[in-house]
């Protein structure tokens, strides 16, 4: 059984289809990407997936479990136990340091560990800055921060929606880094990007086109680059386009990444 | 650690770290707890003071004789029924007509320091006499015999006819005018001296015409010592001035009414502006609710938090409006009244406790509004 199945799944907006007849399987311990233009329904799925919100129409399941047709609150108790959430804008509690921040998810979930806490701080390497407020704390910092709450109680799950949009190049090798050594724990990653460097480097990349799913391709040596699909005429350069970036990429942090992955 | 420990460092850290906005919620919690502390306070304290400022205004009991006149004798026996505490002045008055210039005016003579308790209001010109040989006079003989304070003044007394007798001598006294009485009333045409002094002049003594008296007490209290008074067989007959008594009890009744509607009007308010600054609150924490609810809080732990921040507000709020409350109600004491407050300890956990339960109150729909937070919308925008 997969830890995730939708089946046929709508979200509509009065006339806008956000998602439309949506369908896919993840496996336990994948690592997924998702890519698509803005607007096509990325953030949409992935808060349907982490319990913040209903289909219009479909089945999600997520370990066995119809989460369609659950309470609020029973969705409540379900992303708490299950999933770990990471988002572009990198969301602390501003009046807590960097560890209540922490252990504001242990404490939702079972019982506050300062210990434990600072272990996950540790790994994000960032135990020294353990007493900061997120003001005094950089972007990429913060976002560690987050990652090490998603984290915290190993949850089945991390979702991680554009959790690179806001970072620059070596925060975002960070994070990377730390999906990869997630991954390498057997934690399940989607993560939603724009950046075809990160979603190179998961196994498979899911592409959506308003609200469809549009393609899927699967990095089948898992060596961090996208095989091109010819038949479609799939290409790096196509994704970029159709998520609005110009930049071409500088092919030296390409290779580095690679390099310090494996 | 520790849930509890962890709650409690959370909510905490609201409070301290986000002082600048929290400082205004406080600032209505306090300001409402001051007046509500301060007014309570002077609402039990009211009676006390207007207890004593209506005394202020005379006698409210007065002694008539029941036929033949009585003696002061009568007197002290019917007063001893009253406690001393509540006995705040009792003066006897005898009134005889003697001569000044050989025109008649009424003397009346009493217990000068009495008269003072029974009297306080009188507006004296001067001083009241405090020895023998001193008089005060109302201001309209002062004024037809042009008599001024400081004056000396020659008064006579005409004994009665005695049998057998076909002259009788005039007596005479000097007396000092100390001060002139204006009082705007009857007691203008009078001129006060010492019982001791009339009783020379006169000759006689022992006898009074009226004592008039000025008892604390409510309404019923006093009405049980005339009962008492009345029924001792004493030629005493004692009489509630049942007009300054009544009103007495009615004004305060309807002062204490006013500050009780002021306190109710300043409770609604209160719990308006709190409502309003918590949902303020509410409404500026809503990132943060989405994301707590995000990872995992239930609507009760949100609840828990927004409810137990404010309600250690309103225990600040409290223990701060319970200590500026007392001073805000001294100061209105002090102002209005011309005397201080009593400091009542029981106001303090019962302020603490009003301002705890009035700002949990008026944060519950707040509060409510928080739960309702969707946190997949509030987390997306920028
Ligand atoms: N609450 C909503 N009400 C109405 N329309 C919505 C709502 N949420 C999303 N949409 C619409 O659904 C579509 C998909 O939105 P979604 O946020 O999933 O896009 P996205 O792929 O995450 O885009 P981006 O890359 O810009 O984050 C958009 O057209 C959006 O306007
Ligand atoms: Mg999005």
């Amino acid at each position: 059984m997969s830890l995730l199945e939708l089946k046929n799944v709508y979200k509509i907006y009065g006339e806008l289809h956000a998602l439309d007849n949506v369908s896919l399987k993840v496996e336990k311990g994948e690592w997924v990407s998702i890519m698509g233009p803005s607007g096509s329904g990325k953030s949409t799925m992935m808060n349907i997936i982490g319990c913040m919100d209903k289909p219009t129409k479909g089945e999600v399941l997520l370990d066995g479990v119809d989460i369609s047709r659950e309470s609020a609150r029973n969705l409540t108790t379900i992303r708490r136990d299950k999933i770990g959430l990471i988002f572009q804008q990198f969301h602390l509690v501003n009046y807590l340091t960097a560890l209540e921040n922490v252990m504001l998810a242990q404490y939702y979930h079972s019982m506050p560990d300062e210990k434990e806490a600072l272990e996950a701080l540790d790994r994000v390497g960032l135990a020294d800055r353990a007493g900061h407020l997120p003001s005094q704390l950089s972007g990429g910092e913060q976002q560690r921060v987050c990652v090490a709450r998603a984290l915290i109680n190993y949850p089945e799950i991390i979702l991680a929606d554009e959790p690179t949009g806001n970072l620059d190049e070596a925060n975002e090798e960070i994070v990377v880094d730390l999906f990869h050594k997630l991954h390498n724990e057997g934690t399940t990653l989607i993560v939603v990007t724009h950046d075809p460097e990160v979603a190179e480097v998961a196994q498979r990349t899911l592409v959506l086109r308003s609200g469809r799913l549009a393609k899927e391709i699967v990095n089948e040596n898992f060596t961090g680059k996208i095989h091109f699909d010819e038949s479609e005429g799939f290409r790096k350069e196509e994704v970029k386009a159709a998520n609005g970036i110009q930049q071409p990429e500088a092919p030296q942090k390409s290779g580095k990444k690679k390099g310090g992955k494996k | 650690m520790k849930k509890r420990q962890m709650y409690l460092r959370m909510i905490t850290a609201s409070l301290i770290r986000r002082r600048s906005r929290m400082l205004v919620a406080l600032l209505s919690i306090a300001i409402g707890a001051t007046v509500l502390s301060g007014l309570v306070t002077i609402y039990y304290d009211v009676p006390r003071q207007m207890g004593a400022q209506f005394r202020n205004y005379g006698a409210n009991m007065i002694f008539t004789p029941s036929e033949e006149g009585f003696t002061l004798e009568d007197i002290q026996n019917a007063a001893a029924v009253i406690d001393s505490g509540d006995l705040v002045g009792i003066a006897p008055y005898r009134y005889e007509n003697v001569r000044i210039n050989a025109i008649p005016v009424v003397a009346a003579g009493t217990d000068l320091a009495g008269a003072q308790k029974t009297s306080p209001y009188w507006k004296v010109e001067g001083a009241w006499p405090a020895a023998g040989g001193e008089i005060m006079v109302g201001a309209a003989v002062a004024e037809n015999f042009r008599i001024s304070e400081g004056d000396s003044i020659e008064v006579s007394f005409t004994p009665e006819m005695e049998d057998g007798h076909d002259v009788v001598e005039d007596t005479y006294l000097d007396f000092k005018v100390t001060g002139i009485l204006d009082t705007g009333g009857s007691e203008e045409e009078y001129v006060y001296m010492s019982l001791a002094d009339l009783e020379s002049l006169t000759g006689s003594a022992g006898r009074a015409d009226v004592a008039e008296l000025s008892v604390s007490g409510g309404g019923e209290v006093l009405a049980q010592y005339e009962e008492r008074i009345n029924q001792m067989g004493s030629p005493v007959q004692a009489r509630l001035v049942k007009r300054v008594t009544a009103s007495e009890t009615t004004v305060l009744s309807k002062l204490q009414a006013l500050v009780l509607l002021v306190t109710v009007v300043v409770l609604a308010l209160t719990m308006i502006c709190v409502a309003t600054t918590m949902t303020a609150v509410v409404a500026e924490r809503r990132k943060e609710i989405g994301l707590r609810k995000s990872i995992g809080a239930s609507d009760r732990s949100i609840i828990g938090e927004f409810l137990g921040e404010n309600l250690m507000l309103g225990g600040i709020g409290g223990i701060l409006g319970s200590v500026l409350g007392f001073v805000f109600a001294q100061q209105v004491s002090i102002h209005v009244f011309s005397s201080s407050i009593r400091f009542m300890p029981m106001l303090v956990p019962v302020t603490i406790l009003v301002s705890v339960a009035v700002t949990g109150l008026s944060s519950l729909l707040p509060i409510r509004g928080a739960t309702q937070v969707d946190p997949a919308l509030v987390l997306k925008g920028e």
